[in-house]
């Protein structure tokens, strides 16, 4: 098994496994990740000196059991990826057909637009929205998925258009299908595997993001835990205590990665036509 | 004989931007092309790289607007034909039978895809996807896969059958074997011929291989910079070819016969250029008879006995 | 007098599954032009990338003689070898556009070749591309001298390629499809170049190509090579005039040639398609296409010859016709 190969595997073990966590994260949960217990502050992981067996993890600042909010923060972590996912690659998708397919003018409009979205700043605009509307899951995940869409519209607009000039498509429009036929039909699937990457890539992006929000206190408000709200609140207690930024550090750093080899991994699978 | 496709004065300018304050480049691929088509035979298009070939055959497939001029099937013209209606009188095969296919669906789905295109589905698409791959000498048992999983000459035969699976009057063949080895070069030509004979197809085939378009076509138009240069019947195009950029081409052809060395065809290295045709003659800077009259002189097609020639010289 | 290039039984592969090219041997003469011609696959680019030691990683060369004007080609080091190519045997591609530095203007690269071979100043190599230029049909080669490679069309680019292998003043000019990728016409002059420059130069031309035409006008010696081997080889008269192998005389069936076969007339056509030869595979590998084939064609293939310097790898005798073989 070449690299490549033994990355997306790991990739996909990576990103499956935090799936089903986040799905079945109250079956799974050994606490309650809301329950306090000020008794049990700050205690380290079992596997540390001064750890306790029933905290795996350990505990944060509330003496809250940290594996179970570490389990509860991949939900937040996955519905925020997707859902920005999905909104942006409507969008981004849309609009990179429209600009794609049709050409000319609705080109021009769609690189406009484009270009607008491009000196946006990303991050003042994100902050400026939340502060301004308040924090909560559905404007973050809003905000992200209405900023993200670029790459979608760029990569789709690009490969569209090299396909748009392939034999088969002249083809399909001397048989006489229909516009959207040759679009969803003929020129879709021949770049889905572009956009598998783009929608890994922006995925990550997005959890990052929102963790850069949670930690700027933007993100979900507390006291829902999301491994960047985590991370935020454990930055008092790091040089004491460092496993409470550690643990959803790397956890975060883990999932980015998985899904970036996933992302990879598809698109050579996906990709993969010539020599089958 | 009745004309089946009557081209008329037909013209195709691309623009193309080559930034956002120089004007656009107009590039002239067709300009300004009349030619009859009679029904029943094989008539080839031959020219070098870029004079138009293909655009004129995208012309006549509908598949790009013409800049003038119209395009008339049975006295009826293209232009204003819907396009299901177009697609059951006229039929494509490309040069390169890897990007002629699409590499996610299956064979019988890429033969289907007119019958699709026309309403029909199930079992009758199945019944006529297989009859017709049987008849461009495939298994039907190659239905199931997928294009990659088929030689170049066989692809080149699933796009045969795409074409012809609607039964159209009319098959634009554009380099249909340039990207085929020789001895599957044969073999394609072999089953357009015979199909055209069985099913009394009228064929337009371009190619810039003169030794197969002499064997195969019943007349030739030789295209140069966009516009068509002579046409005249095979025999006679060959026999006596007129145009000097004719007889270049005529002389570069190399036939598999030992001793005759390498011909002088006195072409010189300038290359033209669509988007900037010169004055005059448009073939006079590489002609070897130019005259003072090539160079300023615009050329109308002339016709001379049993051929149209766009040289004053002729 | 033994040839300017010599190989005998050269092997090369690039896995373990299959053998890209499986015992060929050509020898090419000084003055003369060797043509190698097959269809697409068959290990002629790869035959020719291995005399040059031009391999693409992973490819390994086996051969028992590779000598190159009296000196083994095997022995050398990498250094050695780019000290020898483009300089006594240089090589032009197919593609010109890939084998031209897209960010160098035309003279710079030209002058480049001579001063990495020879030394000597600048403008001595200048003056030399520009001659050079001159030679192979370039009007204003002053100007092009300065023009970057994709300002040039296709045939300008190949003429440049041609001037550049000659910077040092090469014995063997290796050529891959030369004119593949370009007009008949533009062809026809490249070809008239390159016999003009043999005439003149006394160059020795490997030059290999899918067609037929070519073959028959340039050269003076043939291989035909079919999966990996050559399967005949003989004087482009003979060739012509008694193609032996089956292969041979299919792939000369396959042409139109005006007067010689009617219009419209069926051409003849080889069956079936080029296999993959696996590594350790015996026999002919010709046999599956093969109308000819019998038992003994899965074992062994005699080497045979039909004349002195015409041989061919058939079970079949020198004068085969078709009923005979049946
Ligand atoms: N969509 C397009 N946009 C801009 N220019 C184009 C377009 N299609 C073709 N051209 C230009 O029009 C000219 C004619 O092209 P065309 O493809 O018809 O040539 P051809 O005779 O088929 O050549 P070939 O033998 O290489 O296939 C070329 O200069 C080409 O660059
Ligand atoms: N770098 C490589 N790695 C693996 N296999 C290779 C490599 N290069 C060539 N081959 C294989 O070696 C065989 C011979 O290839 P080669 O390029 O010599 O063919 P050719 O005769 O030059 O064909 P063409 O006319 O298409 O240029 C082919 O089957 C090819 O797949
Ligand atoms: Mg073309
Ligand atoms: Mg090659």
């Amino acid at each position: 098994m070449s690299i490549r190969k033994i990355a997306a595997t790991i990739g996909a073990v990576i990103v499956l496994g935090v799936l089903l966590m986040a799905v079945f994260a109250p079956l799974i949960v050994p606490h309650d990740p809301f329950a306090q217990d000020l008794n049990l502050r700050l205690v380290p992981p079992s596997f540390m000196e001064g750890g306790r067996s029933d905290h795996f993890l350990g505990t944060d600042q509330l003496g809250r059991d940290y594996f179970s909010r570490l389990i509860y923060g991949s939900r937040i972590s996955m519905l925020i990826g997707l859902a920005t996912v999905i909104t942006s690659g409507l969008i981004g998708i849309t609009l990179g057909m429209l600009g794609g397919f049709i050409g000319g003018r609705a080109d021009m409009v769609v690189m406009f637009i484009i270009t607008c979205r491009l000196s946006i700043p990303l991050i003042l605009v994100a902050l400026a929205v939340v502060s301004l509307v308040g924090s909560s899951l559905t404007v973050v995940v809003m905000t992200l998925g209405l900023l993200l869409w670029e790459r979608f519209a760029v990569v789709t607009r690009t490969t569209v258009m090299q396909v748009r000039t392939l034999d088969y498509v002249a083809a399909a429009w001397a048989a006489g299908c229909s516009r959207s036929h040759i679009l969803l039909r003929e020129v879709l699937p021949n770049i889905v595997h572009h956009l598998v990457v783009v929608a890994t890539l922006e995925m990550a992006i997005a959890i990052l993001l929102e963790a850069a929000l949670s930690f700027l206190g933007l993100g979900v408000p507390p006291p829902l835990p999301s491994w960047g709200l985590m991370i935020s609140e454990a930055k008092d207690y790091m040089f004491f205590s460092p496993w409470v930024i550690m643990v959803p550090g790397v956890s975060l750093f883990v999932l980015v990665l998985g899904i970036n080899f996933l992302g990879d991994g598809l698109r050579d699978m996906l990709g993969a036509t010539r020599d089958a | 004989m009745s004309a089946t496709i009557e081209i008329r004065d037909v013209a195709k300018i691309f623009r193309q931007f080559s930034g956002m304050f120089s004007a656009p480049r107009m590039v002239r691929a067709v300009d300004g092309v009349s030619l009859t088509v009679p029904a029943g035979g094989c008539f080839g298009i031959v020219g070098e790289s870029g004079c138009g070939k293909s655009t004129l055959a995208r012309l006549i497939l509908g598949l790009h607007p013409a800049s003038s001029g119209d395009i008339l099937v049975d006295g009826r013209s293209l232009m204003a034909m819907p396009r299901r209606e177009r697609a059951r009188l006229i039929q494509p095969v490309f040069q390169d039978p890897f990007s002629s296919l699409n590499p996610r669906r299956t064979i019988h789905d890429i033969v289907g895809l007119p019958l699709a295109a026309q309403g029909i589905s199930g079992k009758e698409t199945t019944k006529r996807v297989h009859a017709m791959l049987e008849r461009v000498g495939l298994r039907s048992e190659m239905a199931g896969r997928l294009p990659a999983q088929l030689s170049g000459g066989q692809r080149q035969r699933v796009a045969i059958a795409r074409a012809l699976v609607l039964g159209p009057r009319i098959v634009v063949c554009d380099e249909p074997t340039s990207a085929l080895d020789v001895s599957v070069q044969a073999q394609i030509l072999n089953l357009l011929a015979e199909l055209r004979r069985d099913m009394g197809l009228t064929l337009v085939f371009i190619s810039h291989n003169l030794a197969v378009v002499e064997h195969i076509c019943d007349e030739v138009a030789v295209m140069y910079l966009g516009r068509v240069v002579e046409h005249a019947s095979t025999d006679a195009l060959f026999r006596a070819p007129t145009h000097p950029y004719t007889r270049a081409l005529l002389a570069s052809v190399l036939t598999p016969e030992p001793g005759l060395g390498i011909p002088d065809v006195g072409l010189g290295d300038s290359y033209p250029d669509p988007a900037n045709v010169p004055p005059g003659c448009r073939f006079h800077p590489r002609c070897p008879m130019v005259t003072d009259v090539c160079r300023t002189e615009i050329q109308v097609p002339r016709r001379v006995g049993e051929r149209v020639v766009e040289c004053m010289l002729a | 007098m033994s040839a300017l290039l010599e190989v005998n039984g050269l092997r090369v592969r690039f896995n373990e599954k299959a053998e890209a090219v499986r015992g060929v041997s050509i020898a090419v003469n000084k003055g003369e032009t060797h043509c190698l011609v097959g269809e697409s696959g068959c290990g002629k680019s790869v035959s020719a990338l291995a005399v040059m030691g031009l391999l693409a990683k992973g490819g390994i060369r086996t051969a028992d003689t590779l000598s190159f004007a009296g000196q083994d080609l095997r022995g050398l080091t990498e250094s050695q070898m780019s000290r020898l190519r483009g300089d006594k045997m240089a090589m032009i591609f197919q593609e010109p556009m890939t084998s031209l530095n897209p960010a160098y203007t035309i003279g710079s690269q030209m002058a480049e070749v001579r001063l990495r071979h020879r030394g000597g100043s600048k403008r001595e190599a200048l003056d030399r591309a520009a001659a050079l230029l001159g030679r192979v049909g370039i009007t204003a080669p002053g100007l092009r001298l300065g023009q970057f490679p994709h300002q040039l069309s296709g045939g300008l680019r190949q003429r440049v390629m041609i001037a550049m292998a000659l910077m040092c003043d090469p014995d063997l000019l290796i050529a891959d499809e030369p004119t593949t990728a370009l007009d008949v016409t533009v062809q026809a002059q490249i070809l008239r170049l390159l016999m003009e420059l043999q005439a003149e130069l006394g160059l020795a031309i490997l030059l290999i190509t899918h067609d037929l035409g070519i073959v028959a006008r340039m050269a003076h010696r043939v291989s035909v090579m079919y999966a990996g081997k050559v399967v005949e080889s003989a004087s482009a008269e003979a060739l012509f005039a008694a193609p032996t192998h089956p292969y041979t005389r299919g792939l000369l069936d396959c042409v139109p040639i005006p007067g010689k076969i009617a219009r419209g007339a069926q051409l003849g056509s080889i069956p079936g398609t080029v296999p993959r030869i696996p590594l350790g595979f015996q026999g002919c590998g010709f046999r599956d296409r093969c109308a000819h084939a019998d038992a003994s064609c899965a074992t062994g293939v005699p080497a045979q010859s039909r004349a002195p310097g015409h041989d061919y790898a058939c079970r079949l005798p020198a004068g085969w016709t078709t009923e005979q073989a049946a």
